[in-house]
Order: C-alpha cells, then sequence, then structure tokens
C-alpha cells in the first residue's frame, strides 16, 4: 500500500510538474469554455429564465467531457513514443501508473470549475454553496470516470491512434448537442427527448442544474450521481485491467 | 544473469497463429557484452519484450538476474534496465524531472533520485541539456538520454534495443564509447540488438544469431566467422594454365584467370602457397586474403544476405 502511494504520488507529479511549469497553457485550455460561458451566456441571457443558473453548470459538464475525453491524447503519445514501455518496464505499481494520470486530470478539473463559478459570479451566477460543492464534486467523479476510459481508448488506439481520434471527435458533439447542456430538449421533437433519455450526459447535466440551484434533494440528484459513480467504477475497473496487460 | 529455457511466443494475427519465438534456449553470464543479431522479424524484439517482462511468454521459462519473469515480473524489472527502440523520455518534460522520476519509479528516494540524476547527466554529457525538453534534443543527445533513463538504479544488467539505430556515424560512435565506458564503470552485463553488423563483429564478445524465431549460430564474432563462413584466398593469374594449375594446387576450383580457396588462417597460409606455387611453375599476378564478415556466416546458415533483408519493419 506505501508503495502503491509513493507510485501514485510519483506518477501525478510527473504529470502536473509540466502545467506548474507552463501555467499558460491550461488558461488556452479553457479558451473554449470561457468563449462560451461569456458569448452563449449573455445571448441566452433571458431567453431561457434565469440563465446564469441554467447555463453555468452546463459550461462545468462541457468542461468535464472534452478534458477528460481528450486525456487519453497524452496517454496516445507516450504510448506512440517509447515512455510508456519505458514506465512498464519499472517496477512502478501499474494501478498507480492510471491513478497517478487521473489524480491530475482530476486536478484541472477541479480547478477550473472552480475558476468559472469565480467568473460567472459577476454576471449574475448565485451560488448555493453546499449545492456547488457537491456539484463540483460530481463533476470530478465523472470525470475520472471519463478520463479513465479516454486512457482504454488511447491504449487500445495505439499504435497508429486512429481509433481514438475517430471516437472521440464522433461521441463528443452527439453527448454534448443530444443532452441539453447548451440548449434546452424540452420544446424539441419527441425522438431528440427519446435520444436525451439514454444519453449519459442527460443526467448529469439535470443533476448539475439541481444542486447548483440549490436543490440537493431533487432526485435528478439521485440519477446523476448514480450515473457519474456508475462511470468511474467503469472507467477505473477497465483502466486498471488495461494497464495490468501491459501495453 | 539470463537463463532462458524453450522460451515461446506466440501470436495470433488475424485469426492465423503466427511464432515469432520457437523454443529458445540462452544463457548469459554476468560481465559479459553480447549482440543480439538478426534480420527484421527474426524475433529479436520479441526475445527482448519476453525477457524484460514486457510480454508473458506462451511458453518456456526465462530467469533474468536471478527472478522469473512469469512468477516475479516486479524482482526482474527492480533488476535490469532496458532502453527501448524509440525515445523513453515523455515529450512535455524536462530531461532532469525525467530522471528524477525514472528513479522515483524504481524506489530511490527524493534525494537519491536527484543525485544519481546529476551523475548521469555527467556521465552521459548531458549537463548542459538537463533543463531542456526531449524535443529540442538532436538524435545523439536524445540516445544518451535514453540510455541514462535505463541506468539510473544501477542496473547489473541492461537491455539495449537497436541503441545507434538511425544515427548518423559520429553519434553512432560516441554512443558506444558511452556503452563500453559505463561498462568498465559498473561492470554492467549488456545484452544488446543491433543490425549494424559491423558494430556486433567490433564491440561484442560474443554474438547470437536468430532467424525465424530460433537461434542458429552462437559464439564470438571470430569463431562463427571460421566456423561457419571462413577465410579466403583469392589468386589472380596471366594465362588460364596457370590458374587450373594453381586451382589444383590450392585444391579449388578456377573462375577464369581467379582462383578462389577457403583456408583457416588465410594471412599465414598465403606466404607457403605463393611459394608452392612459384615452385610449380606458376606465375601469380596479384594475391590476397579476405576476412569473412558476419554477413558472410548470416548467408553461409540461410543462404540469405543480412543487409539484403534489413529493410525498415
Amino acid at each position: 500500500m506505501t508503495t502503491f502511494l509513493h507510485d501514485t504520488t510519483t506518477i501525478f507529479r510527473r504529470e502536473f510538474v509540466p502545467v506548474v511549469r507552463e501555467p499558460l497553457g491550461l488558461v488556452f485550455e479553457m479558451g473554449q469554455p470561457l468563449l462560451f460561458l461569456f458569448l452563449f451566456g449573455s445571448l441566452l441571457d433571458g431567453a431561457v429564465g434565469a440563465s446564469w443558473q441554467w447555463f453555468v453548470p452546463g459550461i462545468l459538464v462541457m468542461m468535464c467531457l472534452t478534458g477528460p475525453l481528450s486525456s487519453g491524447y497524452n496517454l496516445l503519445v507516450e504510448l506512440i513514443g517509447g515512455s510508456m514501455e519505458r514506465l512498464m518496464v519499472t517496477p512502478v505499481d501499474r494501478t498507480a501508473l492510471l491513478i497517478g494520470r487521473a489524480l491530475k486530470e482530476m486536478t484541472i478539473l477541479f480547478a477550473q470549475a472552480v475558476l468559472i463559478i469565480v467568473l460567472a459570479l459577476p454576471l449574475g451566477f448565485e451560488l448555493h454553496l453546499a449545492g456547488a460543492v457537491a456539484g463540483v464534486a460530481l463533476l470530478v467523479v465523472f470525470g475520472v470516470g471519463l478520463g479513465s476510459l479516454s486512457f482504454v481508448l488511447a491504449m487500445r488506439s495505439a499504435p497508429s491512434g486512429e481509433l481514438f481520434y475517430v471516437v472521440t471527435q464522433g461521441l463528443l458533439f452527439p453527448l454534448l448537442l443530444l443532452s441539453g447542456v447548451l440548449l434546452p430538449t424540452d420544446s424539441g421533437p419527441a425522438w431528440l427527448r427519446v435520444v436525451g433519455d439514454v444519453n449519459p450526459v442527460t443526467y448529469i447535466v439535470e443533476a448539475q442544474r439541481a444542486l447548483f440551484a440549490g436543490d440537493l434533494t431533487d432526485v435528478s440528484v439521485l440519477y446523476g450521481a448514480a450515473m457519474s459513480f456508475a462511470v468511474a467504477a467503469l472507467g477505473l475497473w477497465l483502466g486498471n485491467r488495461a494497464m495490468r496487460r501491459g501495453v | 544473469m539470463i537463463h532462458a529455457r524453450g522460451l515461446t511466443r506466440v501470436f495470433t494475427m488475424k485469426k492465423a497463429r503466427v511464432e515469432a519465438v520457437r523454443g529458445i534456449d540462452l544463457d548469459v553470464e554476468a560481465g559479459q557484452l553480447v549482440a543480439f543479431l538478426g534480420p527484421n522479424g527474426a524475433g529479436k524484439s520479441t526475445t527482448l519484450r519476453m525477457l524484460t517482462t514486457l510480454l508473458p511468454p506462451t511458453s518456456g521459462t526465462a530467469t533474468v538476474a536471478g527472478r522469473d519473469v512469469a512468477r516475479d515480473p516486479a524482482g526482474v524489472r527492480a533488476r535490469i534496465g532496458y532502453v527501448g527502440q524509440k525515445n523513453s523520455a515523455g515529450e512535455n518534460h524536462r530531461v532532469r524531472d525525467e530522471l528524477v522520476t525514472q528513479g522515483r519509479c524504481y524506489g530511490l528516494s527524493a534525494s537519491e533520485a536527484r543525485d544519481r540524476a546529476a551523475e548521469l547527466l555527467a556521465l552521459l554529457d548531458l549537463e548542459p541539456l538537463a533543463d531542456r525538453k526531449p524535443g529540442t534534443l538532436s538524435g545523439g543527445q536524445r540516445r544518451r538520454l535514453d540510455i541514462a533513463l535505463g541506468l539510473i538504479h544501477r542496473p547489473a544488467l541492461l537491455f539495449l534495443d537497436e541503441p545507434s539505430t538511425g544515427l548518423d556515424p559520429r553519434s553512432r560512435a560516441d554512443i558506444w564509447a558511452h556503452i563500453l565506458r559505463l561498462r568498465e564503470t559498473y561492470g554492467t552485463t549488456l545484452f544488446l540488438t543491433t543490425h549494424y553488423l559491423e558494430e556486433a563483429d567490433s564491440m561484442a564478445e560474443r554474438v547470437i544469431i536468430i532467424d525465424n524465431g530460433t537461434i542458429i549460430a552462437d559464439g564470438t564474432a571470430g569463431q562463427l566467422k571460421n566456423d561457419l563462413a571462413g577465410d579466403h584466398i583469392t589468386i589472380t593469374t596471366h594465362t588460364e594454365r596457370d590458374a587450373a594449375e594453381a586451382a589444383r594446387i590450392a585444391g579449388a576450383t578456377a573462375d577464369g584467370l581467379t582462383v578462389t580457396s577457403r583456408v583457416a588462417g588465410a594471412a599465414s597460409a598465403l606466404p607457403e602457397l605463393l611459394r608452392t606455387l612459384e615452385a610449380a611453375g606458376v606465375k601469380v599476378a596479384t594475391a590476397e586474403t579476405t576476412r569473412p564478415t558476419l554477413d558472410d556466416v548470416f548467408l553461409a546458415l540461410t543462404g540469405r544476405s543480412l543487409s539484403d533483408d534489413d529493410l525498415p519493419a
């Protein structure tokens, strides 16, 4: 267990140090959510009732999809190069290789979420602290699961990597658009609502909206939490299995 | 240091069974410098990947640095170093950071890892590059970094997969100087694959040739050449009559004005042969001896040339 913690810290540090060395990269990565926040948020103002209350959770979920989903990219690059193989020949714990990386994604996601919330406050976003804390926590859980799935995809895609790009790009927009993250689907045609109902992201968004409205006991929170933990469990299980099997 | 028995790896590709390595027996003692030679697809890398725990054997056993690769892979990993075919350092990380991370992965404390990193940066002439990223280094510098990463925990046994491939001749010579130096400094056992025959010839004490997943030759370069290819004496004469006479005396056949015969120790046999020919009244125009190359050895064993096969994988 102590080796596992030691190894997880080692891998986390390895991944995190470059972020600290070049923090600007983090800001660029946030360009899209920030642009969406200021541009669409202002456009939607008044169109969907309490716009910021509705829109900020959506932006957070969007960030939580794009970031973790593409987090396998770095791993893919390391798999195509020789650095992952080099780590696999060291006695470092294989599960730590996964958890250390996932922890870095978690930390970044957390920082980004807090930043978005803070930036939205002066725009008129109303903060319900308990709900916001629960919301961000759920997002991080969901993000870890999604990030691990992205790692698995990267491992399956090496050495060409084609599969990785096809799946992430093919998945991202349908998941986003058909979940009501950015635009409400309530007034859409019936098929859209049916598709929305099978989209796991829909449950996450609805839970987030309830939580950020301070509605901690809303039933959507239960569904959203169940979905987040299910994705996390599945991701970590598959990720761990893939890492142990080797590259 | 390495003891393998019946080591076999079978891949299933598109439902076809491909036997990449077929029952290899291998014994390498501590302190040896072994070159593992063979054409692409012969099973070099697959063997190396099994010995370094990257790939479980389909059957057979291997004990590496005193530990079984299948039963105690972590024990093997802790005791060996590995320099893969591709560059080992992550693109986002500074040279020194990667070395320290590598040390931590082998269980060194933070200060030990920093000390070792500094020592290796000095040993491999990487000090001025310590705060740069791998992408800004030259091919030779990156390769030296790969070797440094493989040495961070002072392994008694280091595997190198094509350490000098893709480098210009000067960088290759430089890498070799470093490999030989670390061997002198630490007494490291070295097991490397290469497809530069002249490198295996001049550097390795022992050459193992693999083809089609089977070891087909094993010995010093000198032994292999003497036993399997042999020295040659080539003589040319002015007339075909002289050539025929020379061929009779040398126990060879003439091809026009040229007579080539295989002899052990050609350089010392040549003066004697010339004297005999002179006594028999044969006028010799030119005479030369040729030492075989490892490629001749491979040719003699398989009927193919190793360099012809040397296409990029």
